[in-house]
């Protein structure tokens, strides 16, 4: 559904995301995680066509579709959501989400009535009617969702969907995210809640100071030394082995 | 309800010069008509779609000398320097919007180049040959109907409500469109917007396209109620300032704003010259200070205001 390869981002003297290639399969959920400052964002932003790559190339569904602007690689049916949630704050929660509707509706009521199932289905119907700057943390994260979901994607970015939850919201979020993945949609998400990324996702990358240092199974990953020491530093795996050694004596 | 007072509001509007007789209110009138009718052009663009110009005056000028020159220069006639006019501030629309929406302008950055533009047309206006220079044009005076010019202010009148309700019509069309959700959404979020695929660039180009045109419009009707016009008037910043006030003093974003920012504004004005009688550039100082109050005070304007006490009013009645 999706191949990066070699994509690299330069801001300055910093190389936000160096030569990344991966694959995110139809019908699944795969995750991408990392150490802040990794290179996530960017990946979505270079992905999505917020941001032009320096090199590499972005293919969806076979398509090349690098340096395409953002709207065009919508109407393709791969859109993002922000980490930092944009909302059309003066707008009802329905409006924003007939916003996305109209991508294939040109009718005002079709797309009214469009955002309104699509409300149903994240859990937003009670709420059809508040202005979107009224909505709790949760609420906006889930009304961002709404939104992209409503532009009918084959491919769904979420980057952090979860961050600010609470449990009880986040176990919600969660079934949300599978229901759409069982409507066929394929999720690649950015995640920092290890629990989630652990009950999500069948295949996880990681990435650290702009490169990717490792791929596999959500359990295979957790035991992988580089990303022990991307999160809790140098030499942080060896420590952490000698460590297990010394009680298991 | 809401169709129950509009035509209402229709029968009234129609009566109105037979009940109040006097020229001097008739004027009044055409005047507040004449710049709801603007303001929500503005509305268009500033309004619905956040992009806020100060120099509409490039529009109004532009479909004022349009319709003024073809009519001279070349005996068209004044109806369709109505439709030509339109086509010209729709022209200039595309010219000023290509060029700042192309390389990102937004907010007062955009604000400016507007300002900017109609500065330098009314310079132009002011040395060109065919635009009669700084004396300006007169439009010979052939009274008829047919030639868009009336006896008394009833003709100017009928036109006026015609181009109000033209206007009004538009920003009620664009309330219950794609164009006009994107356009709100490209207002409230660009990025959100695009990411949900918005070609942000292509529907402020429509915003600006109408709001050019219908302001144009505006500008050949005033070629004809007063069958002069000059470089001051047509590109001024004057024109512009007025064309914003109306729309922020009623309401951004509102299809009544317009209308009632209008009245208001040009009642106020009215009064004011009244109490302290007509000094050069005395008009612009009240408008600065309107500007302010509503701006501080009441940033959604007097349809926010109506909005909000009916609201109170309708929670003291269910509890």
């Amino acid at each position: 559904m999706l191949e990066v390869s070699g994509l690299t981002k330069r801001f300055g003297g910093l190389l936000a995301v160096a030569d990344v290639s991966l694959r995110v399969p139809e019908g699944g959920i795969v995750a991408l995680v990392g150490p802040n400052g990794a290179g996530k964002t960017t990946l979505f932003a270079m992905v999505s066509g917020f941001i032009a790559p320096d090199s590499g190339s972005v293919a969806f569904a076979g398509e090349e579709i690098t340096g395409l602007p953002p709207h065009l690689i919508c109407a393709k049916g791969l859109v993002r959501t922000f980490q930092v949630v944009q909302p059309f704050g003066r707008l009802s929660v329905c409006e924003n989400i007939a916003v996305g509707a109209h991508l294939h509706l040109a009718g005002r009521k079709e797309a009214l009535e469009r955002a309104r199932e699509v409300a149903e289905k994240v859990g937003m119907g009670p709420l059809l009617d508040r202005r979107a700057q009224a909505l709790t943390v949760a609420g906006r994260k889930r009304l961002e969702l709404a939104r992209a979901l409503a532009t009918a994607p084959r491919l769904l970015l979420l980057d952090e969907v979860m961050a600010g939850l609470n449990p009880t919201e986040m176990g919600a979020m969660i079934d949300v995210v599978k229901a759409i993945r069982d409507m066929g949609v394929t999720v690649f998400l950015i995640e920092h809640v290890m629990q989630a990324v652990a009950s999500l996702a069948e295949r996880v990358y990681v990435l650290n100071q702009g490169r990717l240092i490792a791929d596999g199974a959500p359990g295979e990953i957790a035991r992988t030394p580089a990303v022990i020491e991307a999160y809790l530093g140098h030499g942080a795996a060896a420590r952490m082995v000698a460590q297990a050694v010394e009680a298991s004596r | 309800m809401a169709r129950l007072g509009i035509a209402g509001g229709m029968i009234v509007a129609l009566a109105v010069p037979y009940l109040i007789r006097s020229d001097f209110w008739l004027g009044f009138l055409i005047t507040v008509l004449l710049f709801a009718a603007m303001g929500m052009a503005w509305n268009v663009l500033g309004g619905y779609a956040g992009q806020f110009s100060f120099g509409h005056a490039a529009f109004f000028g532009t479909g004022a000398y349009a319709s003024a020159i073809l009519h001279i220069g070349f005996g068209l006639n004044p109806w369709l320097g109505l439709a030509a006019a339109a086509v010209a501030g729709g022209l200039v629309g595309l010219v000023i919007g290509t060029l700042s929406f192309r390389y990102g302008l937004r907010g007062s950055y955009f604000a400016l180049i507007t300002l900017a533009f109609a500065e330098v047309l009314r310079i132009l206006a002011n040395t060109a040959e065919f635009t009669g220079g700084g004396v300006g044009l007169y439009v010979p005076l052939k009274v008829g109907v047919a030639n868009l010019q009336f006896e008394s202010k009833l003709g100017y009148y009928y036109v006026a409500l015609g181009f109000t309700v033209l206007s009004l019509g538009v920003g009620w069309a664009l309330e219950r469109s794609r164009l006009g959700a994107r356009l709100m959404a490209i207002r409230e979020n660009e990025d959100a917007a695009r990411a949900l695929g918005v070609d942000t660039f292509m529907c402020k180009l429509q915003a600006i396209v109408i709001s050019g045109a219908l302001t144009g419009l505006g500008g050949a009707f005033y070629t004809q109620y007063y069958l002069y016009i000059d470089p001051g008037i047509a590109y001024g910043p004057g024109v512009s300032v007025e064309i914003l006030l109306v729309p922020i003093i009623g309401g951004l974003g509102t299809v009544f704003g317009p209308l009632l920012g209008s009245a208001v504004l040009h009642g106020a004005g009215e009064l004011a010259r009244r109490l302290v009688g007509d000094a050069p550039g005395l008009s612009l100082i009240f408008y600065g200070a309107l500007l302010v109050i509503m701006v501080r005070f009441l940033p959604e304007g007097l349809m926010g205001l109506v909005w909000r006490l009916s609201r109170r009013r309708e929670r003291a009645a269910n509890a």
